[in-house]
C-alpha cells in the first residue's frame, strides 16, 4: 500500500521545471528524497502539500490526505509560526488548528528538547526552531511527516537525536516519513526506500540496498575508463593522479584492470551523478 | 540479548543481526520459546531501518531459528538439536576451507595438512573448554 502517489508531476519556472515527476511512497516506512540543493525536492514536496499549484496527478491512497487533513506532520524552511508567539501562544495557536492538538504531548517533547516556554520563535537557534518543528508535528496523532531539509543546521548529535525520534515515531505501525536532504548520512542507516531527484527528474527510485547496490565506485587510470561501455559511466570526477567513476553495475561483466572498486556511499553517488557528463 | 553491529564490517548489517542473534540462541541467552522483539521495536533499539532487521527476521525464520505466530510475535523457535549441530558443522567447514586455502598458498600438502589436523586435534589448545 502507497502512502503517496506522484504521478506525470510538472512545475516551470523560468529557470528550473519539474518534468515528468513520477514516485510512489510506500506506506509504514521511511523514505529519503535525497537530490542536490536546486534540483526539485523542495519543489516537489510543496506540490505533495498543496502549498503551490502544479500539473498532475497527486494521491494519497492509504487515507492520509492533502496538507488541509490533519494526519500530516510538516517541517520546511520557512516555519508556519509566527516569529512573536511563544510556547505558550504557539500551543494555542495549534489547539485551534489542529483537531486532535495533544496539549500534554507538546510539553513533554518541548521539556525533552530544552526549550523554555518563555522563548519566543524568533529567539530560538536554527536547531532549536526544528525541534520545536518537530514537537508540533509529533502531537497531532499525524500518520504521515514530511519533512523538506530538517537537519541541515543541526549538529551531528542532534541529527542523531533527529534520527531517533524517527524511529520511536515509526515504532507505530502504518507510519510514514518523506525526508528530503542533501546530508545523506542520516538516511544512511534509517531509511528503507531512496528516492533520488536530479536536474527535475527522478532518476532513480528504489529500495535502499538495491539503491545502493545499483551503482559501482571504480578508481584508478583515467585511461582505464575507455576500456567500460559508455552508457555505463554516470559521472566522474577527473584528477591529475587519477579518476574516481560513478558506474552503473548491471552494465559491467567484470571490473577492468587499472580500476579498483571502492564502497558506495549515498553521499558519493551524489557527489559524482551527472559530473563531467555534459 | 546482546546485538553488537559494525558499520566498517563487510557483513552486510541484516546478516549482522541474523548472526548476534543466532549466537545469543547457540549460547543460551535466548532460550527456545523466548519472545523476540518486535521489528519495529529492534529497529528504533539499533537505530537502523525496519526493512533492514525485516531481512534479517525473514533469514532467520526461513533457516528455522524463530518463528512467527500471527498476532503474538516472534520467538526462538523450539530447539532442534540437528540444526544446532548442522551450524556448528557449517562453522568447521569454513575454517577449514580458510585453512586448506592458505595451505595452498604456501604448497602445504593434503598430507601434511591432515597430520597437522591430527596434531592439533590431539593437542591441548583443541580440549580445552572453550
Amino acid at each position: 500500500m502507497n502512502q503517496i502517489e506522484v504521478a506525470h508531476l510538472r512545475k516551470r519556472y523560468p529557470a528550473f521545471s519539474l518534468e515528468d515527476v513520477q514516485f510512489s511512497i510506500p506506506a509504514g516506512y521511511i523514505t529519503g528524497f535525497i537530490g542536490k540543493n536546486g534540483m526539485g525536492k523542495t519543489t516537489t514536496i510543496k506540490s505533495i502539500l498543496s502549498l503551490i499549484h502544479y500539473e498532475g496527478d497527486i494521491r494519497f491512497p492509504a487515507g492520509a490526505a492533502p496538507f488541509s487533513n490533519q494526519r500530516i506532520g510538516v517541517i520546511m524552511d520557512d516555519s508556519f509560526l509566527a516569529k512573536d508567539w511563544n510556547m505558550h501562544l504557539v500551543n494555542q495557536a495549534m489547539k485551534i488548528g489542529y483537531d486532535n492538538w495533544e496539549e500534554d504531548t507538546f510539553f513533554r517533547f518541548l521539556k525533552r528538547f530544552r526549550i523554555d516556554l518563555g522563548l519566543k520563535v524568533k529567539e530560538l537557534s536554527r536547531g532549536m526552531k526544528i525541534k520545536l518543528m518537530l514537537a508540533v508535528a509529533l502531537s497531532h496523532r499525524a500518520e504521515l511527516l514530511i519533512l523538506d531539509e530538517p537537519t541541515s543546521g543541526l549538529d551531528p548529535s542532534m541529527r542523531e537525536e533527529f534520527a531517533e525520534i524517527l524511529l520511536e515515531f515509526m515504532e507505530e505501525e502504518g507510519h510514514t516519513v518523506l525526508l528530503s536532504t542533501h546530508i545523506t548520512q542520516d538516511l544512511e542507516a534509517v531509511a528503507d526506500y531512496i528516492v533520488f531527484i536530479d536536474r527535475g527528474r527522478i532518476a532513480l527510485s528504489l529500495e535502499k540496498e538495491d539503491f545502493i547496490r545499483y551503482f559501482m565506485i571504480l578508481k584508478g587510470d583515467g585511461d582505464a575508463q575507455a576500456k567500460l561501455p559508455a552508457d555505463a559511466i554516470l559521472g566522474r570526477k577527473s584528477g591529475k593522479y587519477g579518476v574516481e567513476l560513478l558506474v552503473r553495475r548491471d552494465a559491467l561483466d567484470a571490473v577492468p584492470a587499472g580500476l579498483t572498486e571502492d564502497q558506495v556511499s549515498l553521499d558519493r553517488i551524489l557527489v559524482l551523478y551527472g559530473r563531467e557528463m555534459a | 540479548m546482546k546485538i553488537v553491529l559494525l558499520n566498517g564490517s563487510s557483513t552486510p548489517i541484516y546478516e549482522q543481526i541474523m548472526n548476534a542473534i543466532k549466537e545469543n540462541v547457540k549460547n543460551g541467552t535466548l532460550s527456545a520459546e523466548a519472545q523476540l522483539p518486535s521489528v519495529r521495536q529492534l529497529s528504533r533499539e539499533l537505530g537502523i531501518s525496519i526493512l533492514t532487521v525485516k531481512k534479517a527476521y525473514d533469514g532467520l525464520e526461513a533457516e528455522g531459528f524463530i518463528v512467527v505466530r500471527q498476532g503474538l510475535g516472534t520467538f526462538v523457535a523450539p530447539m532442534d538439536p540437528n540444526l544446532l549441530r548442522e551450524e556448528k558443522q557449517k562453522e568447521v567447514e569454513a575454517s577449514l576451507t580458510h585453512a586448506c586455502q592458505v595451505a595452498k598458498t604456501i604448497d602445504l600438502g593434503e598430507t601434511e595438512l591432515v597430520a597437522l589436523l591430527q596434531y592439533i586435534y590431539e593437542g591441548d589448545a583443541c580440549n580445552e573448554p572453550n
